[in-house]
């Protein structure tokens, strides 16, 4: 019987295999930033370990970082504090990294692809849940806690379970105006955020071929959103175009040798998937969410569920309390919905092609009058790239602010917050109660719903203007 | 990590489905560079409410959280585990958790435990009519005990001796490292390293 792209790539990373035991797989690549490392070095200078191979581990400044007067210390001294324990822990252990200010600093899922050492076949990890986004490459990425992270740093291996396998099939041609963003969330709202619980997702169908390597990280990213600690994409001609040239890509004769292995990267076709799900692209129209879990989405057309339309009573409870988070009524037009804080960044859509698709709608107009955007670079490279192309300008015209490389608004973890009560619409990830700051009310959208909802002040996508 | 075989206490029902580690522990409470302190971000933002069950009179000196489907949903923070854990829960019962939470907990030492949903609505209906309901959950036989009834749980073999034992992954894979060795000489030789850097 064939295998799955997710099975080769597991069974070649088993060092150890036992029955009645997890499987032990190699890292290939540990990524690391601040917030969920500090306990894990404890751990390893209380019992003397050291960092197995701190040449596959790379570490960089994200989370807690501000996005203005990056030249100035953190002032939140909390921050400043874990900010500067990776920086002493990397320093101790060998392990490089990227500070605020550094040229490769930024989001650590922008900066893996970015650097080309993000490759297809390959295992990454990092304690963060985002880690999915490197799926878009096909390798397995998936996210860890603080223990694992200490094992691995200790070990290089991980003990894991095989998880099932779902393939997530989108046929068909995305009509303009609709974007990888509304893919993802539309496979969420299907499937529910514990849909993919249990499973590693493989997204296939013409659709998924006809993307970028940007657009498909959106996909993969938002994996765990479904329940599904991975989601893969098997590697093709896009994938090979975007790592040739990079700074870690394979060189010369490893380049050949590479491309090879990345060749035999795909599910087999007779490989069997436990669950198989579908969707339509050329029904696929933007999504956006009204609830308080990423799978609480409907079409942008579309308006506010009520909860009597659910009939599972969970569903129905949980619909009830997402409206009063959100101070919504069922029935109301999504349209409807004015917005305070557009926020365009995160790991989901801070990249090039995300500030280039969202600058292309706004240029030349004005932001709306009660609202106000904030414009957050994934990286400090994208944020360069950006400048190079005058999106800057475009953004500063507009009336957005233009800001430094981070999370920021993505979580309520440094300066880039929600006020109570305040209304976002974001192409970020979460639309958890108080993600975005404690009582801030999350509309996750596409860069295109971004742009457009921040020059009408109510959602929008671009065919509203 | 101290060995989990079996434990007596009361219940708190957490009757919220979907209760994501945003929740459980938010970002602002993440800055600790510790593992102890953390009970004080555990459900932050609904502990300011007095009708918000961990500030009820009657459910004070809980250690086993009842909660609703899906618990541990979205980020991969242990530090929800560690906010439990510092708050004084030993036990998670829900009839679902996401992986990542499952597998942080059961690192930890945190027993999550999963039970279909009809017992869990069971349990809290018990636990409500009196919350200084005795619930046993023991290891040995993978089972919950309340009020004369048994309802039994899966866990692998293997985690359970782990807990059972009380054993860290770590030290069970060190003693692994020749396979490890043996697995790093066979490595591809295009495959990436970090350093040194290269522009």
């Amino acid at each position: 019987m064939g295998k799955t792209l997710a099975e080769k790539v597991w069974e070649d990373h088993v060092v150890r295999s036992a029955s009645g035991e997890p499987d032990l797989l190699y890292i290939d690549l540990h990524l690391i930033h601040e917030v969920t490392s500090p306990q894990a070095f404890d751990g390893l200078r209380l019992t003397g370990r050291k960092v197995r191979r701190p040449e596959l581990t790379l570490a960089t400044e994200d989370h807690n970082v501000p996005t203005l007067d990056i030249d100035k210390p953190i002032a939140d001294p909390v921050s400043r504090l874990q900010v500067d324990t990776l920086r002493k822990n990397c320093a101790e252990f060998g392990v490089r990294i990227h500070s605020l200010g550094d040229i490769e600093q930024g989001i650590v899922h922008v900066v893996g692809p970015q650097l080309g050492i993000t490759q297809p076949g390959m295992t990454i990890v990092c304690g963060d849940s985002h880690t999915s986004t490197h799926g878009a490459f096909g390798a397995l990425a998936f996210g860890i806690g603080t223990s694992e992270v200490e094992h691995v740093l200790a070990t290089q291996t991980l003990p894991l379970t095989k998880p099932k396998m779902m393939a997530v099939n989108i046929e068909g041609k995305l009509k303009p105006g609709v974007t990888s963003k509304d893919i993802i969330l539309a496979v969420i709202a299907q499937i529910s955020t514990g849909g993919g619980q249990g499973y590693i997702l493989e997204y296939r169908g013409s659709a998924i071929r006809e993307l970028s390597m940007e657009a498909r990280m959106t996909i993969c990213n938002m994996s765990i959103e479904a329940g599904a600690r991975a989601g893969l994409i098997a590697p093709d001609e896009i994938t090979f175009e975007y790592i040739r040239g990079r700074a870690h890509a394979p060189k010369g004769a490893d380049w050949d040798a590479a491309l090879a292995y990345w060749k035999t990267l795909q599910s087999d076709a007779d490989a069997k998937f436990d669950k198989e799900i579908f969707l339509n692209a050329d029904e696929l129209s933007p999504f956006v969410t009204w609830g308080t879990n990423p799978g609480q989405g409907v079409p942008l057309n579309e308006a506010v569920p009520t909860p009597e339309s659910f009939s599972d009573e969970q569903e129905r409870r949980a619909a009830e309390s997402a409206l009063v988070y959100m101070d919504l009524k069922g029935g109301t037009p999504m349209k409807e919905i004015k917005i305070d804080t557009v926020f365009l960044g995160s790991c989901t859509n801070g990249r090039i092609e995300d500030l280039r698709s969202a600058a292309a709608i706004i240029k030349g107009k004005k932001v709306a009058s009660n609202t106000r955007m904030l414009v957050v670079p994934g990286s400090a490279r994208v944020r360069l790239q950006a400048e190079s192309e005058g999106l800057d300008k475009v953004f500063l015209e507009f009336g957005a602010e233009w800001r430094s490389a981070g999370c920021s608004m993505c979580l309520g973890m440094n300066p880039d917050q929600l006020k109570p009560g305040e209304r976002s619409a974001s192409t970020s990830n979460r639309n958890f109660e108080g993600r975005q700051g404690k009582g801030g009310r999350t509309h996750l959208v596409s860069p295109l719903v971004a742009a457009a909802t921040a020059i009408k002040g109510t959602l929008a996508s671009p065919a509203d203007l | 990590m101290e060995k989990f075989i079996s434990h007596t206490g009361t219940g708190v029902p957490l009757r919220r489905s979907n209760v994501d580690t945003d929740q459980i522990i938010p970002a602002v409470y993440l800055k600790r560079v510790t593992r102890s302190g953390f009970e004080d971000g555990l459900f932050a933002a609904w502990r300011s409410d007095p009708d918000f069950v961990l500030n009820k009179s009657e459910y004070q000196g809980g250690t086993i959280l009842v909660a609703g489907v899906d618990f541990g949903t979205g980020s991969s923070r242990e530090h929800a585990v560690w906010a439990l854990q510092n708050y004084g829960f030993k036990v998670v019962i829900s009839s679902r958790f996401a992986d990542i939470f499952r597998g942080n907990s059961l690192k930890g030492g945190l027993l999550t435990v999963i039970l279909p949903q009809e017992e869990v609505e069971a349990l809290w209906s018990a636990i409500e009519l009196d919350p200084k309901t005795p619930i046993s959950v023991n290891l040995e036989t993978r089972s919950v005990s309340y009020n004369g009834k048994s309802i039994g749980f899966d866990l692998d073999d293997y985690t359970r001796w782990r807990l059972m034992e009380g054993l860290d992954d770590i030290g069970l894979t060190l003693r692994h490292t020749d396979l490890v060795d043996s697995f790093e000489s066979k490595r591809a030789k295009f495959k990436p390293k970090t350093l040194p850097v290269l522009s």
